[in-house]
């Protein structure tokens, strides 16, 4: 991943606040056609602007990993406290798959600003949350 | 150079190395915050040396910058295992300085100058991974073990193909549910422990000599965080 500049804007349009939470469902072929940091690039201006992403498919763990660490080096304390990212946990992979030496695919994962979406509840089989309307005063 | 060093760098004792297992291991201990991953690393560090690894707290995000103590050795059931152990600050998606001012009453500008410094010990810690040949997974077994964090630091330490052992700590706690933990991540060894009272600690020193001891194959190259 050298090379990328995860400081680089995408020039995404925000939404104006009084229409309420959008939530965009990203279909798997929208972030196939991305780099690693591209996908990053993306989510994080789309959930900067206060929208929900529902992805597909998901990021891998390595993806994770990069999206919480540029998330911290982003937070400002009074406009982006950081991200509520949900998805479920990989599942194991099969004997033909080590053989074969495919990975599981990442799993479908809901991604948005903290001060909108709580998780209430996650299990191996549910995830909860609410989005949460109004600012803190 | 000493003798062992020679005798290590030799044909012979690169073999003894590989056919025997690694001996000499960086731990990395990770987890979210207020699992009680410093409070562990005190526990290690104060019974095998006798020092301490830093102050723990009730209040998230006390540990916002690694540390690390080399060459502690361990003893357990005649097999030794010397490590380097990393106490990592805790990662987390998000951090509000509100929380701080809300639930533990710190001023405002404390608050902030917390949650920045917090924000940049995530990045060390995530750093880190790159650089342990292991890790030791803190979970409070009386939380939620689904949390995105642990599953998060869990794919990638696999993606990684890097050993780790769960830690399900604060079992001294009355709602503690350590088969939460075990039925919620059935691929990797959990011992349930308290970091606090000691319970379990030498069954936790056990698992450590087998799990991180034993041979490996060699980390995936580009497997990067």
């Amino acid at each position: 991943m050298s090379g990328t500049d995860f400081s680089k804007k995408t020039g995404s349009q925000c939404a104006p606040e009084d229409i309420g939470t959008v939530i965009n469902l990203v279909s798997k072929q929208k972030m196939e056609g991305m780099s690693e940091g591209e996908k990053i690039r993306f989510i994080l201006d789309e959930v900067e602007c206060g929208k929900i992403l529902i992805l597909e498919e998901g990021l891998t763990p390595q993806e994770q990993t990069k999206l919480i660490e540029t998330t911290m080096s982003e937070i400002d304390t009074d406009t982006f406290i950081g991200i509520e990212m949900e998805s479920y946990v990989q599942e194991t992979e099969r004997w033909w798959q080590k053989l074969l030496k495919l990975s599981n695919r990442p799993r479908m994962t809901v991604i948005g600003p903290a001060q909108k979406l709580k998780t209430v509840h996650k299990d191996s089989q549910v995830i909860q949350a609410v989005v949460i309307s109004g600012k803190r005063e | 150079m000493g003798l062992v060093d020679r005798i290590k760098e030799t044909t012979f004792g690169k073999w003894l190395s590989v056919s025997f297992g690694k001996k000499h291991v960086k731990i990395g201990i990770y987890g979210p915050p207020n699992a009680g991953k410093t409070t562990l690393a005190n526990r290690i560090v104060r019974d095998w040396t006798g020092d301490i690894m830093g102050s723990a707290s009730e209040i998230p995000h006390e540990t916002r910058r690694a540390r690390c103590k080399s060459d502690i050795v361990i003893n357990n059931g005649g097999s030794t295992l010397t490590l380097d152990v990393i106490d990592t600050p805790g990662i987390a998606t998000k951090i509000d300085f509100h929380d701080f001012v809300e639930n533990y009453g710190m001023g405002e500008d404390e608050a902030k100058r917390r949650s920045k410094e917090a924000t940049e010990g995530v990045i060390e810690a995530i750093r880190w991974l790159g650089d342990v040949d292991g890790v030791i997974l803190v979970m409070d077994c009386a939380e939620d073990p689904f949390t995105q964090v642990n599953i998060t630091i869990l794919g990638n330490l696999e993606a990684r193909k890097l050993p780790v052992l769960i830690a399900a700590n604060k079992i001294d706690l009355e709602n503690a549910s350590p088969a939460t933990i075990k039925s919620a991540f059935p691929q990797h060894p959990v011992v349930p422990v308290s970091a606090l009272t000691g319970y379990n600690i030498e069954g936790l020193y056990g698992t450590m000599v087998r799990h991180f001891g034993r041979r490996r194959p060699k980390k995936r190259a580009g497997a990067a965080a």
